[in-house]
């Protein structure tokens, strides 16, 4: 069970719903890797509505958090490693 | 992955933000028919919701095992759990992401339960395999139990 507030983070929308941030990463990143609910991203299984849009710029990782009374907040962490990782599974889709 | 070994048939109760007063309501009430029917029920939520059901019965006449959710989600991701039947309480465009993600993680028969004042709208939006049970109740439980009780999910 992973928990986000380890994560240094950075806030791109927040009590958004799962439509609003898949456009959000789709419209504003030229890189993205859709995943499937439960997908762990850090130490985080994503919740959401397949597929869920995880978006990359260079060493930084967006991908939404959701919190039942919170709606979903789209988060940006700088983690070169996580968005390695990410890379090499979108090549190996 | 075999369903939990705690018992030959499992219910998982996937509780929403507590805002709308039915969930509480409403999950005691499934708690007790799903019982009722030979199942032993989990409850998976957030610290709120999980607090207000273990307040309204302190000697555990109703409830089991409550468990945080994103624990719940987590479990189930790395298959180390699963569960017969699953209810998914949803009010909000939160419930809808957590539903969708038990339906894509769980081999649980899916349930979901909609309530509120967008309960139309929120319906609409589910195009994921599930038994829908749907009713406009925000303070007053009793037009989404009737519902419930038309469907019967514990005999379903």
């Amino acid at each position: 069970m992973g928990c986000v507030e380890a994560l240094n983070y950075e806030i791109l929308i927040r009590d958004a719903s799962f439509k609003e941030c898949r456009e959000y990463i789709k419209s504003h990143f030229s890189e993205s890797i859709d995943v499937e609910p439960g997908f762990k991203i850090f130490d985080v299984h994503t919740i959401g509505v397949p597929p869920i849009a995880v978006g990359l710029d260079g060493d930084f990782v967006i991908f939404p958090y959701t919190k039942p009374c919170h709606g979903t907040f789209l988060l940006r962490v700088q983690d070169a490693e996580e968005a390695a990782r990410l890379r090499a599974l979108k090549k190996a889709k | 992955m075999e369903p939990d070994t705690h018992s030959s048939k499992t219910a998982l109760l996937v509780l929403g933000c507590p805002q709308v007063p039915v969930q509480t309501s409403i999950a005691l009430y499934l708690i007790s028919r799903l019982r009722a029917a030979a199942f032993t029920p989990i409850i998976a939520g957030n610290k709120a919701a999980n607090t207000l059901l273990v307040v309204a019965d302190p000697d555990r006449h109703y409830l089991g095992e409550v468990m945080d959710l994103d624990r719940a989600v987590a479990q189930i991701t790395e298959k180390k759990r699963d569960f017969d039947r699953c209810f998914v309480f949803i009010h909000n465009d939160a419930g809808i992401s957590y539903a969708a993600t038990m339906a894509a993680i769980s081999k649980a028969r899916l349930f979901v339960l909609i309530y509120g004042e967008h309960q139309e709208d929120l319906a609409g939006q589910i195009t994921f395999p599930c038994t829908k049970i749907a009713a406009k109740a925000v303070h007053n439980p009793l037009p989404l139990k009737k519902v419930i009780d038309e469907v019967a999910p514990w005999a379903a």
